[in-house]
């Protein structure tokens, strides 16, 4: 549909530092001058050990929460409030399980002001697209957790957003359902070409979905290597891509990378226990 | 995907079929032997309770002076009934003290509801009220009917007041849970989408409290029912609880166990309502969570 995305997509985050104050009075550094670039419709995955900031960067770019140092800007201006134009994915589904499923799609349009007759209409339409025309009078807890996703997903494209926000939002899938999930997200990605910001701990999820694989190092979080994965658009079946020579030429290469950092990881949280 | 599935296991011989109509109507017949099971005890309890009372109290085991008697308790029913009380008919009565119970109850859910969603949402607020909050909950609230009493008069007002203090507490505190066990991942979702404070309340907060607030009204009902009666027991110039108060000065025990029967009544009346309010309500739950919803 957007084949040209306007500068107004591109995320700049620079030097970007975030601590917080435990509960013990300390204060702990989460992000550590985190400097990188998401260019308008790229596809940027992160990928790192548990614990190290990814999610707290993300809602930096949402305009969830402030960066200690640094800056965050989208579209060239800095993030101050909730961004505009922003999605968002969680792990959990984030629906509303009082709401219908058609109820739970429309809410984004409604929250923008869309007549209710058109929203109806829209989210009809977007419920279509990931396969749950019928399953528009369900309530969330009568669906299966691939459903639920997909649903999710609806919700999240429906306003069309320049940039697409999505923490591990397959990661409490099953790995068929996983792999059904990563092939839609890219068809539904390559109709809207949303910049995309994709946390993962999943290198393989990484590799075949993203543009550009960042890897993050924990304890101060900060960026340790970008690779930019040359494998070619569109991509079709992601299960079929695990198999081609380059997927794992490009899947050894960053595992070397990301090996230290998980067996740090490790080290740290298994010494602390 | 799925239908590849299912039709590997289509075709089941007839001798397989045979045995699955066997398997179901054997488990039916344990469901039917079940659910009679359950019905002979139900009834078989009170019988046991009730009989047992009005033997011994015939046989002069337990004196019925003190402890009134079954079928003493049902003919002071028909007599509460039928002539009525020293304080006008018992329906007048009975109707002063649901209206006290359910104004009480109106004005209790109110502020509970209110202040619950309020201080929920607003973490300053809650550390600079929340120790006078417990301060307030720790304070014995049945003495509380005494000063109404003295302050207000013998009228509906103070009443209404013990039965709605009685009440918020309860409301409250489910209110207040129910705002902070939002899902934080909801509130970050429709923020992003734009929402404002207000759309955020509407669309989440309250619909997530609302399930709390539910569960608390069951118990609250029963308060405020308490609440209106132990005030007019305190003074009053109608109402069953002054009934009560004047049975037990006289030593009629057989009228305090018919007032209290006929307050269960209305109580289990009002469940039945408040469980309907909840179905209603909270259509979108998945069925039954817990066993405790049967009883």
């Amino acid at each position: 549909m957007a084949e040209w995305k306007p500068d107004s997509a591109r995320i700049e985050i620079a030097g970007l530092t975030k601590r917080f104050l435990t509960p013990k009075g300390e204060v702990f550094t989460a992000l550590q001058d985190v400097t990188f670039t998401v260019e308008p419709g790229q596809f940027c995955a992160i990928v790192g050990p548990t614990g190290c900031g990814k999610s707290t960067t993300l809602g930096q770019v949402a305009g969830l929460d402030r960066p200690s140092a640094g800056s965050v800007k989208v579209g060239g201006r800095e993030v101050s409030g909730i961004t505009k134009g922003i999605s968002f994915m969680f792990q959990s589904d984030a629906l509303f399980p009082w709401k219908t499923v058609l109820a739970n799609v429309m809410v984004g349009p409604s929250l923008n002001g869309m007549p209710k007759s058109d929203a109806v209409e829209l989210a009809r339409d977007w419920l279509r697209r990931v396969g749950l025309a019928g399953f528009e009078d369900r309530y969330p807890h009568q669906l299966s957790g691939g459903m639920r996703k997909r649903v999710a997903m609806a919700a999240a494209m429906i306003n069309e957003p320049q940039i697409l926000l999505m923490d591990e939002p397959f990661g409490a899938l099953d790995v068929q359902t996983k792999a059904i999930m990563q092939t839609e997200l890219l068809g539904l990605w390559e109709q809207l070409r949303p910049s995309v910001l994709f946390i993962t701990h999943d290198l393989d999820e990484a590799v075949a979905l993203a543009d550009r694989v960042l890897i993050m190092t924990s304890g101060p979080g900060s960026i340790k290597e970008a690779f930019d994965i040359d494998l070619p658009r569109p991509r079709g079946e992601v299960q079929a891509i695990r198999h081609e020579r380059r997927f794992l030429e490009l899947q050894d290469q960053i595992w070397a990378s990301l090996k230290d950092e998980v067996q740090q990881a490790y080290a740290r949280t298994a010494g602390a226990a | 995907m799925r239908g590849t599935v299912t039709a590997s296991a289509a075709p089941v011989s007839l001798g397989k079929a045979d045995a699955v109509v066997g398997i179901q109507a054997s488990a039916r017949r344990a469901r039917t032997r079940r659910k009679q099971l359950v019905w002979f005890g139900r009834v078989l309890l009170p019988v046991i309770v009730l009989g047992g009372w009005q033997l011994f109290t015939s046989l002069g085991i337990v004196d019925k002076f003190f402890y009134g008697q079954p079928s003493g308790i049902w003919h002071s029913l028909v007599t509460l009934v039928t002539k009525g009380t020293a304080f006008g008919s018992i329906w007048m009565n009975l109707w002063v003290t649901i209206k006290e119970a359910f104004y009480g109850f109106l004005l209790g859910t109110g502020a509970g509801i209110v202040l619950g969603l309020l201080l929920g949402q607003n973490r300053l607020l809650a550390d600079i009220v929340g120790p006078y909050i417990k301060v307030i909950n720790s304070i014995p609230r049945i003495i509380l009917g005494a000063i109404f009493i003295v302050a207000f008069g013998l009228g509906t007002f103070p009443k209404v007041l013990l039965a709605a203090v009685l009440v918020f507490f309860i409301v409250f505190f489910n209110a207040f849970q129910g705002v902070r066990e939002v899902d934080p991942n909801l509130v970050a979702n429709v923020k992003v989408l734009g929402a404002s404070p207000l759309q955020v309340a509407r669309h989440v907060t309250i619909p997530s409290a609302l399930t709390w607030i539910i569960a608390s009204l069951h118990t609250a009902f029963g308060f405020a029912i308490i609440g209106a009666l132990v005030a007019e027991v305190l003074g009053a110039q109608h109402g069953i609880g002054l009934i009560i108060s004047q049975a037990q000065g006289t030593f009629d025990m057989n009228t305090v166990f018919a007032c209290m029967t006929i307050m269960s009544v209305v109580t289990l009346l009002a469940e039945y309502l408040i469980t309907l309010l909840e179905k209603r309500v909270l259509s979108w739950r998945p069925p039954s969570r817990s066993e405790s919803a049967g009883i």
